[in-house]
């Protein structure tokens, strides 16, 4: 308590904002040291190595770039790729259209060739059955009006309704011949 | 003045005066100097720990003192000076942060409990090492005329009272300028350490009879005060280092 008392005493006449000398010199050695550290080892270190890795992250971020470019001109490449394969296809389909229309109409007019042809042939053969049987009919209708006029002479000049008769007679037979070639 | 007829040993001056540790040819150790200079051992150990053998990659260590780093360069310098500027003074700058931070530091570690830069001549070393790199810098950068109207703002636009400007300046930025600077971190620990020192006391003395939930509170707020020491520690040196880092760009300037 008395020793309290008189260093209170002696410390009445202590300023605070006196600095003392002895811990001046302490203070400028401790921070000397500090700071001579910091700035010749240990700093210079520090940003070789920060350096490092800033190029190390700026390396890294520059392969990604390039790997995403390259990708980028290969996706171009494939999409270019396959829009053209796109075209080609188009192109064949419409090319194998085309030709498909064209066929199409060739054999349409095939057909109608030959169906003309057939027609053209059946009326041919028509006309030459019509005139096979117009010949053949002229020859009969001639033999049998000579064969008429035969009959008419042979009973010649008898009276009417014997002339009715053998014209009767020879209608008949014409429509039994008729008959039987049915 | 502390004799008050309780007895209650108050903490005044003497809580910052320490008898020596030893005394070698007259020069007397004490325990503020064997802490400014743990404060230089810590400081460069951990910084050695962190960036002796510093990685591409770093482990923990160097990852935390490497954003401390990257603070004081990047918030402090860089922001103030400018990457170009700046980067010259980074170390200073950043050995003055941690070297300042650790110093208060020691006023919360138990057993050490005291702020070294509580004791003015600590304060005023650091303070001077920034006064004797901007005022000679001032004139290398602007010549001798052009560095005192750097100084005293000395600018022919103010008309005639410009005399009285530059006289309040030369005042201002000359003499009071170094002076603040080191009595603003001085006197914040100063303060800081006797509001810890009165209610850690206090709450010693109150323990006994009826006044033991006095005690309780004493104590709350000596952890309270704790913590906000903490607080204060961190931001008075990172303002000494930002008002040391304004000084620097005062000087590099053009003109004010």
């Amino acid at each position: 308590m008395i020793a309290n008392l008189v260093q209170l005493a002696a410390e009445e006449k202590q300023n605070p904002l006196i600095p003392a000398g002895p811990e001046l010199l302490v203070g400028t050695i401790a921070f000397a040291i500090v700071f001579f550290f910091f700035a010749k080892k240990l700093l210079p270190r520090i940003n070789t190595v920060l350096e490092e890795r800033r190029e190390l992250i700026e390396g890294g971020i520059e392969k990604a770039e390039a790997a995403q470019t390259e990708a980028q001109s290969v996706l171009e490449q494939y999409k270019a790729q396959l829009a053209e394969a796109r075209h080609e296809a188009a192109r064949l389909r419409q090319e194998a259209q085309e030709q498909g229309a064209t066929l199409i109409a060739e054999m349409r007019a095939e057909g109608q060739r030959q169906r003309e042809e057939i027609i053209a042939a059946g009326h041919s053969q028509i006309e030459a059955d019509r005139k096979a049987a117009a010949q053949a009919l002229r020859q009969d209708v001639g033999q049998l009006a000579t064969t008429l006029a035969g009959k008419l002479v042979g009973e010649s000049l008898e009276d009417h309704a014997r002339q009715s008769r053998t014209i009767d007679r020879f209608l008949d037979d014409l429509e039994e011949k008729a008959e039987a070639v049915r | 003045m502390s004799d008050n007829g309780c007895g209650f040993p108050a903490p005044g001056l003497h809580s910052f005066l320490f008898k020596p540790i030893f005394t070698v040819g007259g020069f007397e150790f004490n325990k503020v100097m064997l802490l400014a200079l743990l404060t230089t051992l810590v400081v460069v150990s951990v910084f050695y720990a962190a960036f002796g053998k510093a990685k591409v990659v770093p482990g923990k260590l160097q990852m935390a003192v490497e954003a401390g780093y990257d603070f004081v360069r990047r918030g402090i310098v860089y922001e103030t000076m400018g990457k170009k500027e700046g980067e010259k003074y980074v170390p200073l700058m950043v050995s003055l942060f941690f070297f300042i931070w650790i110093m208060n530091i020691w006023s919360v570690i138990p057993l050490t409990q005291f702020p070294v830069s509580s004791v003015f001549a600590y304060p005023v070393v650091l303070a001077a090492v920034v006064y004797l790199i901007w005022v000679p810098l001032t004139f290398k950068r602007h010549g001798f005329v052009g560095g005192w109207k750097n100084i005293t703002g000395y600018d022919n636009s103010l008309g005639p009272i410009k005399w009285l400007v530059s006289f309040i300046e030369f005042f201002s930025n000359l003499l009071v300028r170094p002076f603040t600077h080191a009595v603003r971190l001085f006197a914040n620990m100063f303060a800081g350490h006797l509001m810890l020192v009165m209610f850690t006391v206090a709450s010693w003395y109150l323990l006994n009879s009826w006044m033991i939930p006095a005690a309780g509170v004493s104590f709350v707020m000596t952890v309270a005060m704790v913590l906000f020491e903490l607080f204060v520690q961190a931001v008075q040196a990172y303002v000494f280092v930002l008002l040391a880092s304004t000084y620097i760009q005062g000087a590099l300037a053009k003109q004010h």
